[in-house]
This record gives C-alpha cells, structure tokens and sequence, in this order.
C-alpha cells in the first residue's frame, strides 16, 4: 500500500460543443495507492465519469479536449504514451465497467464474443482457449456458461451489467475503473457484485476507483474518498477521516442527504440549488452560492487546498491546516 | 427462418394482385384505343369494333382482370398486339439486359459508395470529408438522364473513346452504368456515412476502445456490421428505382430491356405487355425487398429472435418435467 499506482496531477478536461464550452474538469489531482479502493463521489454532471475516461484516453476524440495535467500509471505519463501502447494497457492493465449497461454491450454480437474479444486481444492464445475462460469469467459473474451464445437484448439489465463487468475483469486488470458498476442492479445483486470485486482486490491486489453516489457503499468497500463538485475535488482522504471529520461544507451536506436509519429524521435533507453551469463557473468558490457559510472572500476568490489532517485535504477557505 | 421467408412470400400474393388492378385501371382510364392502333386510320369503324370484341376489349373491367390473373397463373402472358409474338419470350430475351444494367450499376455502387462513405465518415471536419460531401450532393440531386447525356458528349462525341449507344460490346455497358450508378454511388455514400458516425457516437463503441482493441477493428468489426443494416434498406430501395431509372437509361443509350419494352407497349397501348412487364418489374423490386428483409434478419439478431422461434430454453423444459412429474 505504499506506492502509487496512479497518479492524476493537475488534469482539466474541456467539452466544446458548437457554441460552449464546458469545463467538465478542472486542474484536479488525485492518487490511488496499489490495492487502494478510491470512491469517487459526487452529484451527477461532477465530471466523474470524465475523470474515468481520460485516464483510458477513451474520451470522444471531437467534443473533449484535455487542456493540461499528467496521468502517471505506474510510472508512464498515460498521456504520452502513443496509441499503440496505449491499446496493450486498455483493457488489459487498466479496464473500466462502463456506467449504463443497457447501451454499452452492442447488440449484434453474442456476449460470448464481446468477453473473449478483450481476452484474446490481450493473450497470445487460440480463440477456443478464450472461449473457454469467457466462459469461466460468465460462470464467475453467476451466469451459467450455456449463454455464451446469446445476444444482449436475450439478457435482463442486470445481467448486462455482469457480462461488462466480466469483460472488464477478463484480464485481470491492475487498476479497475468501475462507473457506476452497482446503480443497475437490485440490492442482492449489488452486494454479490461487490463482494465479486472484493475478492478481485485481495485475490490479485487490483486497485480500484469506484465512481457512486452511494455512500453507504463507500463506507464499507473503499479506503479512500475523493469528493467532487463541479469538476474539482472538493475534498480528499481517507475513508476515515472524510467519514468522521468531513471538511468541506459539500460533504457535510452530501452526508446529511444520507438517510440514517438511526436518526429520528427520516426524510432526506439534499441540498439546496443547482450545481453551477459547467459554461459558466463562479470565479470564486464553485459551491459558494449552495453553501450556508459563503462568505465575500468565498465569493471572489478560489480556496487552495488545505491539509486538515495527514492525506486529508480540502478545499475550502474555512478549513483549518493541521497544527 | 424459412417459415419466415415462406410467409413473406405468401405475403406477396395480395401486393401482385393489388398492382396488377392498379395497372388494369390504369389503363382503362387512359384515353387511346389498342383496336385503332393496330389497324391503323385506315380501317373502318365496323373492322375496329370487330377486333376490340375479338380481343375482349368490350367486356366489363372485371372481365377482364379476371382473365388476366387466370391466364397469368396458368403461365399465359398474352401476346403482343404489335409483334404478334409471346409477351413471355420477348420478355425472357429482354430481362437480362435489364437485370444487367441494373445489378451492374448496383454493384458499381456499393463497391465504390461504401468505401467512400467509410472515408468521410473517419476523416469528419476535414476537408476530404467536406469535398467528397459535396460532390456527393451535385451526385444526389443530378437527375441520371442529365449525366446520361453529358457522358454521351464528353466520351462518345468529343473524346470518341466509347460507343454512343447499343450494347454490342462490353465497353458499350460502360457509359450506362455510369450513368445510372453516380447517383446511387453518391446516395449510398452519403447514408454509409451518416450511419456510420451516429454508430461510432454509441457507448458500445466506446466499450469497444475501452478493450484495447485496434482502431481498425473497432470500425469493421463492430461499427460498419451495426451501420450496414440502415445501408442495406437504402439498397433496397435504391435497387427498385433503379428499375424505373433504368427506362430511361435503355431509350438513352438503345438498350433493347425491359424498359425499352414497356415504353414501346405504353406508345403502342399494347396493354398485354403493359400488364405483364409491369407485373414482372415489381415482382422482382417485392422480391428484393424481401431478400433485403431476410438480410436484416441474417445480420440483427434482435430482428431474427422475432421470426425464428426460439429453441426451448432448458429451463422451461426442466420447468415443464417438473410440472409433468407433479401431476403424476
Ligand atoms: N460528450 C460530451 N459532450 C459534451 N459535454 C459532455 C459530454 N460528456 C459529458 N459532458 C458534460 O461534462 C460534464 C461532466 O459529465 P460526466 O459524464 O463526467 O458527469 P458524471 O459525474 O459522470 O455524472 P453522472 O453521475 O450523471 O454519471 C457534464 O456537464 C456533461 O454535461
Ligand atoms: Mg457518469
């Protein structure tokens, strides 16, 4: 758990569309640790799944422009790196589970075929030896092997969602982007398919980011959360120190939209207002018009990043720096 | 698939006898009198009402649709009121002609439109892409007689390097071709190309990068089979007015097909072969629309599982043991 395995420094991603410019991420940093479980969090529209697909350099080739940063996977700027390289770690040593099982299968080819392609473009080995670990990546993912054969419309949401999760995994990935992997699924299913990553994790030491808007599933899957609001990252470290001492008003109010089966109150208490136009930012503090605390100097200037705790760093003018 | 296949054939009864009504009326509402045309101005009234009672002419419309579908069932396409001779055989020396003007410039279409629409659609907001749109649009909107004759001018006159018309030999088939293929070239070109960049926007495109897999697989293994299935309708389609294009193209350039055929039997109001030639024109288009469907079916599974029964699944069958086992 020492070294970094990835090692995100200063990345912003822009959209242009015909006539905006959408900052969907902006100068984020970020590390995940080889065997980390990272959650990313955050409301919809955050830039989470962004992040994600830059570091596979998957982003639509037209719309998206990366405007700075580096993507360091272990010891590669990933961004440097050319095409063809670029092709041997997709899906080989770093393989993502995409956000919306319905349309990330296509439809006119056997879910057999769409695992064991992944398989052999990374194995130097016969087609039917592929065939036959797909297979056992279906039996893995609980889907009996006899429907290797069939298409995606034969299969249920949730079932869409295991066959891409059983691509992703087919081989043996180092770093595991997972988007949303649990969303589609009811709650057995969801904790059968952590439980699948969990044995991934100690079985090959697999690092994970694993983008949710489940809290619930942060605090007992992951060793470390990043908050993101707006395309930065409001607030990171580890699961502990966020979860206990949470420092950015953002947090905290994300953690009181959290239903608490302990507490007398039951109804959810999200927060107040929209998610600033990703066109059109604040200069100042992005969450200064949500936040109960905003202040004039939230509103002119951007807060720095403090370190309230050791790893645990927020940004927000009213943190406090550790001693 | 081939219960399928059989009940679209089934199918094709109705569609044939509705146009074969469509033609009968047709022309029985068009002015000019088959009887008078044969026999010329020359011939008395007495000898025309004579003839027009000896063809049958006089009878009631139902009459004679009825005979019509009688006679065509039992293999009888009538004779020509012109030639005298069986609308049949002429029409078995024509059609190849006509089917090979046709499939000729079809298959110059797609063997150049597919490759061409591929290209644009991989180099989008270039120039090339830009470039080979526009010409396609000159392509598109251009009607075929026009390039007909321009290509009559530039290569039979000035450069003098093909034959004008007649297809006597194979580099009389060139110009034709050409002709009828430059617009369905730029047509094909153009749906390949859209079809082909709203696929590459799809998630499972992208999940196909995610992969690691080769920019060239990503294109032919899993964006051009999805974006085939709306370019194979077109061609369909395309394949159908180019049965219609190819009138034209058989008066331009004396080509003795089916077109050439049905014009001189639309002239002549040689209703005999009217009725039969168009019968068989769109016996063929339904046919191809047909194979155009079993295509799609071939190609999709989600449109195959809706025709092919499904085998039994296992489990329904374990299910049904069990139920079996129950009752007893
Ligand atoms: N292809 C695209 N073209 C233009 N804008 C885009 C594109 N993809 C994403 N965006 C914009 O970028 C921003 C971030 O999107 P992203 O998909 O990263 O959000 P997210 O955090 O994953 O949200 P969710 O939780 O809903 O999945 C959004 O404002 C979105 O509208
Ligand atoms: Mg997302």
């Amino acid at each position: 758990m020492e070294e970094n395995l990835l090692e995100i420094r200063d990345l912003a991603v822009e959209y242009h569309t015909d006539d905006d410019v959408i900052y969907a991420v902006n100068n984020i940093d970020l590390t995940v640790k080889k065997g980390e479980t990272l959650g990313l969090v955050g409301e919809t529209g955050a830039g989470k799944t962004t992040i994600a697909k830059s570091i596979l350099r998957i982003l639509p080739p037209l719309q998206a422009k990366l405007m700075s940063g580096e993507i360091i996977f272990d010891g590669q700027d990933v961004l440097k790196l050319s095409e063809k390289e670029m092709r041997k770690i997709r899906g080989n040593r770093i393989a993502m589970i995409f956000q919306d099982p319905m349309t990330a299968l296509n439809p006119i080819e056997t879910v057999g075929y769409q695992i064991a392609e992944a398989i052999k473009q990374h194995n130097k080995i016969h087609r039917s030896e592929a065939d036959k670990r797909a297979c056992d990546m279906l039996e893995m993912v609980g889907i009996p092997m006899d429907r290797f054969d069939e298409y995606p419309h034969q299969f249920s949401g949730g079932m869409k969602q295991r066959v891409v999760i059983a691509m992703a995994l087919a081989c043996n990935p180092g770093l595991l982007l997972a988007d949303e992997p649990t969303t589609a699924l009811d709650v057995t299913i969801q904790a059968q398919v952590l439980d699948m990553m969990r044995s991934l994790r100690t079985r090959l030491d697999t690092s994970v980011i694993l983008i949710t808007h489940d809290l619930g599933v942060v605090a007992d899957f992951c060793d470390s959360v990043a908050v993101t609001y707006a395309g930065e990252i409001v607030e990171r470290g580890t699961a502990r120190h966020v979860f206990k001492s949470p420092g950015h008003p953002y947090t905290l109010g994300l953690f009181g939209s959290l239903p608490r089966l302990n507490s007398t109150e039951r109804r959810l208490s999200p927060i107040k207002g929209l998610m600033p136009d990703p066109t059109d930012l604040p200069k100042g503090c992005r969450f200064c018009d949500r936040c109960p605390e905003a202040s004039e100097q939230c509103r002119e200037a951007p807060p720095a990043g403090v370190e309230t705790e050791p790893g645990h760093i927020v940004k927000c003018h009213l943190a406090k720096g550790a001693g | 698939m081939l219960r399928y296949i059989g009940k679209r054939l089934l199918m094709l009864i109705p569609v044939l006898l509705g146009i074969s009504l469509v033609v009968i009326i047709l022309i029985d509402i068009t002015p000019g009198d088959p009887a008078r045309m044969m026999l010329g101005t020359q011939a008395t009234e007495e000898q025309v009402e004579q003839l027009r009672e000896d063809l049958g002419l006089n009878d009631p419309i139902y009459v004679r649709y009825g005979r019509f579908l009688w006679n065509t069932i039992n293999g009888d396409f009538g004779t020509s009121l012109m030639t005298k001779r069986p609308v049949a055989d002429e029409m078995l020396l024509r059609l190849p002609y006509t089917l090979l003007l046709v499939s000729l410039s079809l298959v110059m279409s797609v063997i150049i439109g597919i490759p061409i629409g591929i290209y644009a659609a991989t180099h989008q907001h270039t120039w090339r892409d830009s470039g080979v749109m526009f010409l396609s649009m000159i392509c598109v909107s251009v009607p075929s007689f026009v390039f007909a004759l321009l290509l009559i001018r530039l290569f039979g006159v000035k450069l003098q390097w093909l034959p004008l018309s007649g297809v006597e030999s194979w580099r009389g088939w060139i110009l034709p071709c050409v002709a009828m293929g430059l617009g369905l070239t730029a047509l094909i070109a153009r749906q390949m190309r859209s079809d082909l960049l709203e696929i590459i926007r799809q998630d499972y495109i992208t999940t196909a990068r995610a992969k690691g897999l080769s920019e060239g697989k990503v294109i032919y293994r899993h964006s051009l089979k999805n974006a085939a299935i709306p370019v194979i309708m077109v061609i369909g389609g395309v394949f159908g007015s180019s049965l219609g294009g190819s009138l034209i193209a058989e008066q331009i350039y004396s080509i003795p097909g089916m077109g050439d055929y049905i014009m001189k039997g639309l002239s002549n109001r040689d209703y005999p072969v009217i009725q039969s030639g168009i019968l068989v024109i769109s016996s063929m288009f339904a046919l191809v629309i047909l194979l155009v469907d079993v295509i799609f079916a071939l190609v999709d599974p989600r449109i195959r599982s809706q025709y092919v029964s499904k085998k039994r699944g296992r489990m329904s069958k374990i299910a049904k043991e069990t139920e079996e086992i129950q009752a007893v």
